[in-house]
């Protein structure tokens, strides 16, 4: 099952609004999938400085800064930009299919609850 | 006594005037002028047009300066004919008036291209104040405007007129806008930056025929196509008016000729200004007509020395945020010119300067003309440039800014329209102990034409006059080339009503974490409500009404007025805080409960259980005030100060503001809710309250300013708000009170707060008024949210069946 990845059906278009990010939970992954005036593009809710809620942050060109210390990642790459030390988070291949937001994701993630592997 | 006469009362008529005084002399002056207004600036009509300036803001030179100088102005009246052998001027009326010596200041017309149809009604010229009264009595919303002429005028017309509603487009015959004084390149980045305001730009357009009965209903072009209008505004040009010149005999070919100082073909006779052909040389700039003047000035006051040589033709677009300077030659094709060129699409910024064996020929500026000077100076001097080759489109940095000022030469112009150096203005800080720019102003004249180099006057003052004070000018972040406050200058002249066309129009289209929370709030701030709310360009806090905490979870602090609440408040606060689980409940330093590590999707049932408004304490806005109990149950209390403190929060309660305000009302000097460390505070006495402004006891600990000493709780409320008002409107975004006021200077702000003009306070208050009329509470928005899915968690369609390990 590992490194299988999977197109996963997420939520229609309009309930993401342009220029701005929305958490979704699958399995134990979390995703942020962002808007960018109709080009949607999905990284891991996760800053890897210190767990910030990166769908929160503001929106700059293609990049998102986290709300919690600012730091600030490429939607495309996920690379973080002008950091202090190179660092990145997960990026998923996103499309839209007749108005709904398709991610593809890790099979193995998405369908391990994450109550139970935190809980190990 | 001589008797002068000077036909025309316009800009270059009355400098000629204005230097004539500067000498002694025997005249008798009367000054004839066609329309009836006093000496106005005529280059800012466009921002008459565009609303950023009042008629009355730019008059010249008003009544009183005429009487002062016994001037005899008669206005209205148009001169019909020159008789040469009786030495008189003839008026429309057939009067005669006889002269000793003659001033020609008769200035010039628009030029009207012969096209069909320009006698229809709404067709207009933009020329007079007038004109542009016309205009602005036919603009309204959602009418179609042509501009014919897409030149400097022609585009501040458009503006103008865009700015009042109306739909407009701008038709130009040339391949470029501003053909005459931009390249190609520039051209583009022009056109792109118009466009972006919304104007169309029609190039290259030949206008064939105007459309329409008797009134405008569009415009043919040669190529067939046509354009609906309802008004036709013809910016082609101008025309010397050099007719009257001409039929009393005198020299005249395009304009009327004069010699190197200013002297017709007749030795009576002297010319000024646009109505004059000098060299083969015709003007429609300032700079050059002030520097007639002088030597008009001279030689008619038998001082005859001076020379004009002809001037540095250098030209500057008047629209807030289109930076455009153009200057010299643009010519690339001339010999051995070399090019320098820089260009960053991104911020709209395109600079080219043309060398000449190493000396400075001609530059074009786009979207950063902060090095106009220097430029203009290096080639009004013919400054040999081969030690600054390697600094010409980036002057190294100065760790010190008034290095840069302390490098001019006291020969070099700041004031390019008055033809003002650096030594006249540094003389007149010292002789006449100036220490404002208003009053500078006054006294040069610099800044005074398209104002352009207020900036550098103002360095000049900083330099020069220990106190000088004016705000520090740092851009808001790299997205923009501008300040703060010129940003918010351009917001509000231009009628911008949201963050992207903010950012589209005048940044780099992006924005950033920095510019946009400020921009929303600028926006919210100017235009209270009228605005387009874009939650994108919010901070998470404002978007949810809450305070984002270190695990994305969210703090909730209800409002409670004054810190008092009641035991149904706090038995709800106990009951939401048992159902939602809250891990922790908090009394916080502002006298209010906070719940923290709430859940975002449980935020509107939160706030719905609690039946208490926001407390705001997640924002950047009004937080609380802090109160004691004041005469209610303390055996010191002086003053009420807990009912005094419930009404200040009442009254500015849901208020945003550039950053927190903190607020305490105390009923004695014993100062118990600490009022003298807020952000505003109002201190009991015995029979009145002192108010006091800018304190902090946070990253800053400062003890807050006397604003006023009064003696009624209504007027401790009315400083109060005066001073949030006046904050609200000057401050930086993110710049407390007390960086505020140490800023400004607390005389400075009581100057313009409590002790302001009845009619500046009301001002102020009013606008409070209109803003708090829109303000409510950010957790209605809990039953009525901006997007639908903001407080809701998205379940995905697909659910991998989950496997447990």
């Amino acid at each position: 099952m590992t490194n299988t990845m999977h197109w996963t059906r997420i939520t229609h278009t309009e309930n993401i609004p342009v220029r701005e990010g929305r958490a979704v939970k699958v399995g134990e992954l979390e995703i942020a999938i962002f808007n960018l005036n109709g080009r949607f593009l999905t990284i891991e809710n996760r800053c890897p400085h210190k767990g910030g809620p990166l769908c929160d942050g503001i929106v700059s060109g293609t990049t998102v800064v986290c709300p919690l210390h600012g730091w600030r990642f490429d939607l495309e790459s996920g690379m973080a930009v002008m950091a202090s030390e190179p660092s990145c988070v997960a990026t998923f291949p996103t499309r839209v299919e007749e108005g709904i937001v398709l991610v593809n994701l890790p099979v193995e993630r998405t369908t391990r609850d994450s109550k139970l592997s935190d809980s190990k | 006594m001589k008797r002068l006469i000077v036909i025309g009362n316009g800009m270059a008529g009355v400098a000629a005037v204005e230097q004539i005084l500067k000498y002694q002399h025997d005249f008798e002056i009367t000054i004839f002028g066609d329309e009836i207004y006093a000496n106005y600036n005529r280059i800012l009509l466009s921002l008459v047009l565009a609303g950023e300036k009042s008629t009355e803001e730019i008059i010249l030179n008003n009544h009183d300066w005429y009487r002062a100088n016994g001037i005899h102005a008669r206005l209205g009246i148009r001169i019909a004919a020159i008789n040469i052998g009786s030495h008189c001027v003839i008026d429309d009326q057939g009067r005669a008036t006889e002269y000793d010596k003659l001033i020609l200041a008769t200035g010039s017309r628009a030029f009207i291209p012969p096209i069909p149809g320009v006698d229809k009604e709404n067709v207009h010229v933009f020329r007079t104040l007038d004109d542009t009264r016309a205009l602005l009595k036919k603009a309204r919303p959602g009418l179609k405007a042509v501009i014919i002429g897409g030149g400097l005028l022609g585009l501040e017309a458009a503006r103008g007129l865009q700015i009042r509603g109306c739909e407009v487009s701008v038709v130009h015959l040339k391949e470029t806008l501003m053909d005459r004084q931009l390249d190609l390149t520039a051209g583009e980045y022009l056109k792109r930056k118009i466009e972006s305001l919304g104007i169309h730009v029609l190039l290259p357009k030949h206008t064939a025929e105007i459309l329409g009965n008797h009134r405008v209903e569009g415009v043919r072009f040669e190529s067939g196509e046509e354009l609906e209008a309802n008004l036709v505004v013809i910016a082609a040009g101008i025309r010397p008016n050099a007719e009257l010149a001409r039929d009393a005999g005198l020299a005249v070919r395009r304009g009327i000729v004069v010699n190197d100082y200013m002297e017709t073909s007749h030795p009576d006779i002297f010319a000024v200004g646009e109505c004059t052909e000098h060299r083969g040389q015709t003007f429609g700039l300032v700079a050059p007509l002030m520097e007639q003047a002088k030597v008009l000035g001279a030689t008619i006051t038998n001082h005859r020395g001076p020379a004009f040589t002809g001037a540095l033709p250098a030209t500057k677009l008047k629209i807030m945020g289109v930076d455009i300077v153009s200057a010299g030659s643009i010519d690339e094709t001339e010999p051995d010119i070399e090019v320098l060129r820089y260009e960053d699409p991104g911020l709209g910024i395109y600079k080219k300067l043309l060398l000449q064996h190493n000396r400075l020929r001609g530059f074009i500026l786009v979207g950063d003309t902060e090095h106009e000077h220097r430029y203009l100076d290096w080639m009004r001097t013919g400054a040999d440039l081969r030690e600054h080759r390697r600094h010409l489109l980036f002057p190294p940095q100065d760790a010190d800014p008034g290095l840069e000022i302390a490098d001019m030469r006291d020969s070099e112009i700041v004031c390019g329209c008055n033809g003002v150096r650096k030594g006249d203005i540094i003389a007149a800080i010292h002789k006449h102990g100036i220490t404002t720019l208003a009053q500078l102003k006054r006294c040069t004249r610099a800044s005074t034409g398209c104002g352009s180099c207020a900036h550098v006057c103002e360095k000049l003052l900083r330099a020069v006059v220990p106190d000088f004070q004016k705000e520090t000018e740092s851009t808001l972040c790299s997205c923009f080339p501008f300040s703060y406050d010129r940003l918010r200058e351009i917001v509000r002249s231009q009628k911008l009503k949201s963050v992207q066309e903010v950012l589209n129009v005048y940044g780099n289209r992006k924005g950033c974490e920095v510019c946009k929370p400020a921009l929303s709030y600028m926006l919210d701030m100017l235009w209270c409500g009228e605005h387009e709310e874009d939650r994108s360009a919010r901070f998470i806090n404002d978007r949810v009404h809450a305070n984002i905490q270190k695990d994305g979870t969210f703090s909730v602090v209800p409002r409670m007025r004054g810190g008092v609440t009641s035991p149904a408040e706090l038995r709800r606060i106990a009951d939401v805080a048992e159902k939602y689980r809250v891990p922790m409940v908090k009394v916080t330093g502002s006298q209010r409960i906070d719940l923290l590590g709430i859940k975002k999707e449980d935020l509107p049932r939160v706030w719905a259980d609690l039946g208490m408004p926001s407390g705001q304490a997640y924002t950047k806005g009004v937080r609380m005030v802090k109160t004691c109990v004041g005469t209610e149950f303390c055996r010191f209390g002086v003053q009420d100060s807990t009912r005094a403190g419930i009404e200040l929060e009442r009254r500015l309660e849901n208020l945003y503001t550039p950053h927190k305000v903190k607020m305490a009302v105390v009923g004695c000097p014993r100062n118990c809710a600490e009022a003298t460390v807020k952000d505003i505070g109002m201190v009991g006495q015995d029979g009145g309250w002192q108010v006091v402004v800018g304190g902090a006891a946070g990253k800053n600990v400062r003890k807050a300013d006397l604003l006023v000493t009064v003696e009624t709780t209504e007027q401790a409320l009315e400083a109060c708000m005066l001073f949030f008002q006046y904050y609200r409107e000057n401050a930086n975004y993110l710049e407390r009170t007390y960086d505020f006021v140490e800023r400004l200077g607390i005389e400075r702000v009581r100057k313009e707060t409590v002790y302001a003009p009845e009619a500046e306070k009301r001002k102020l208050l009013d606008r409070l008024a209109r803003s708090k009329a829109l303000a409510k509470d950010a957790w209605l928005e809990g039953q009525n949210p901006v997007h639908p899915t903001q407080f809701v968690q998205i379940q995905p369609i697909d659910k991998p069946a989950l496997t447990t390990l």
